[in-house]
């Protein structure tokens, strides 16, 4: 941050016309003192966007945004994974199970959100959500919960915290190819009536000021992420439905297949970069 | 049979005053993407204009384009280039053509096109999420509010 604004002050200095200080910082993140990688080489599929480095939105947030992530105890997001940790061992439903009672400690799930969505063994894609109300429907029979709901997204963001630190590191070969290909098209689409494609904003003009937000490069590493100003847990959906419905279109819905390839291509454009589950969002 | 001449010619005007806003699928670009005639055969109020480029429900300009003159509409985005001076540069042709479609000067812009109601993917109804009917969708902007941000634009010459 110092760095870069001090170079632009001069950029500012030497050439009269306006030019306010876009791109990403140069602040490390660490939480709780664990260095993460928040910026890395992009994966070999992106050579042909140009990008040559991954970014975590990290780096495009205020400094005051940014610190809330740095200690667990700071980030207002783990009030509701620790609502998830009480949710872990309730027993709820018919069967009279409990998170626990199948899984044990929920650091068994270490690892397991790198490599979200992947494809089962139905030939299906499935995000976390799926596996989630897939557990309370057939093997605790209880209600499915909500998408965006925070039950759901309290315990996908706890599950997430478990694999804090680890580089993403989704498939997009074999049976994951094609519903990866989808995403793709997807992501280059030029949606709505202002057709707008999350390519347009987010590997074209990530760095720069749209209006008063700061363009990232829309990356998910950090999902479910907390929103300051909603002072709750965002699901990818849910940011996906936003960003779409701000192009004047017709949205897709949570938890549609269009969204769950959407989800896959889109992490796949994070492999590298380190979890950072929940993280911190203005 | 002179009476029905004179009221063919009343319904005649009549059609052209309606017409007189060319539709958005009506209007002619040149081959650099110009526009000649004013798109509701009106001038434009720049006053006007200058509010619509900063209204996040109209055009919402500033949102990528810089411009001094509106400084007092806080955050202007830098996805375009700075507007300044835009009007010395720029014929009235031109900045009619580039806010009605800017695709038709610059192929493949972000830039989205203000004067276009066909052949846009899944359309909503503004900024609802939802789908809009085809055959209701209007414009971003009217035929007079291109022409009262146009007028608003050739006010911005270099000082
Ligand atoms: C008109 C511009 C625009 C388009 C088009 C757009 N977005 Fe965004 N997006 C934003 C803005 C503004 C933000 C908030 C600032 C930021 O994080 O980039 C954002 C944020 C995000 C985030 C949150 C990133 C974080 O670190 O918190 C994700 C993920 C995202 N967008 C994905 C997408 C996807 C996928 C698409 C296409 C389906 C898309 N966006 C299309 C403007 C856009
Ligand atoms: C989503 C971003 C975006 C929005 C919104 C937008 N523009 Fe643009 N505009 C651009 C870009 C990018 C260019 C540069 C053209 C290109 O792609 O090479 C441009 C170019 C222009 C130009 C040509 C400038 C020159 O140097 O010749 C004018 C004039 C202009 N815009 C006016 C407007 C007006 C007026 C509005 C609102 C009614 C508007 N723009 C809304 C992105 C935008």
């Amino acid at each position: 941050m110092k760095f870069k604004a001090m170079t632009a002050v001069v950029a500012l200095a030497i050439s009269a016309p306006l030019v306010f200080a876009g791109g990403a910082d140069d602040d490390t993140l660490a939480i709780d003192g664990e260095e993460m990688i928040s910026k890395t080489a992009a994966p070999a599929h992106m050579e042909e966007t140009g990008i040559d480095t991954i970014i975590s939105g990290w780096h495009f947030r205020e400094d005051d945004t940014q610190s809330m992530q740095t200690d667990s105890f700071d980030n207002p997001g783990m009030i509701f994974v620790d609502q998830a940790m009480d949710m872990w061992s309730t027993v709820e439903g018919e069967a009279g199970e409990s998170c626990a009672s199948c899984h044990g400690d929920v650091s068994t799930f270490e690892g397991l959100t790198t490599k979200m969505p992947k494809v089962n063994e139905d030939g299906e894609l499935v995000v976390m959500e799926d596996i989630i109300n897939n557990c309370r429907t057939e093997r605790m029979q209880a209600d499915a919960w909500k998408w965006s709901g925070n039950d759901m997204q309290s315990m996908v963001a706890l599950i997430g915290n478990q694999s804090l630190g680890m580089p993403m590191d989704v498939a997009i070969d074999g049976p994951a190819a094609e519903y990866w290909k989808q995403g793709k098209e997807m992501y280059y689409t030029r949606y709505g009536q202002l057709e707008l494609s999350c390519a347009n904003c987010h590997e074209q003009n990530y760095g720069n000021y749209i209006r008063a937000d700061h363009l990232s490069q829309g990356q998910i590493n950090g999902f479910p992420t907390y929103r300051l100003k909603q002072a709750k847990l965002i699901s990818k959906h849910n940011r996906f439905r936003g960003c779409i419905r701000d192009t004047r279109a017709e949205t897709f819905a949570e938890g549609s297949d269009e969204f769950r390839a959407l989800e896959l291509y889109v992490a796949s454009r994070g492999n590298g970069l380190s979890v950072e589950t929940p993280a911190v969002r203005q | 049979m002179k009476l029905t001449g004179i009221s063919a010619a009343v319904v005649l005007c009549a059609t052209a005053a309606i017409a007189n806003p060319i539709a958005p699928g009506e209007v002619q670009y040149d081959e650099y993407g110009a526009v000649a005639a004013s798109l509701s055969g009106s001038e434009g109020d720049a006053a006007n204009g200058a509010k619509i480029m900063v209204n996040r429900g109209k055009g919402n300009c500033v949102a990528c384009h810089a411009v001094t003159a509106l400084n007092e509409a806080p955050f202007h985005g830098e996805v375009g280039p700075s507007l300044d001076g835009v009007g010395s540069y720029r014929s009235e042709e031109e900045l009619r053509g580039i806010v009605a479609n800017a695709k038709k000067m610059f192929e493949g812009t972000v830039m989205p096109a203000f004067y276009k109601t066909s052949g846009s993917i899944r359309p909503g109804d503004g900024y609802t999420g939802k789908a809009a009917e085809e055959e209701d969708l209007m414009p971003i902007l009217s035929a007079q509010e291109i022409e009262d941000v146009v007028a608003f634009l050739l006010t911005l010459q270099d000082s």
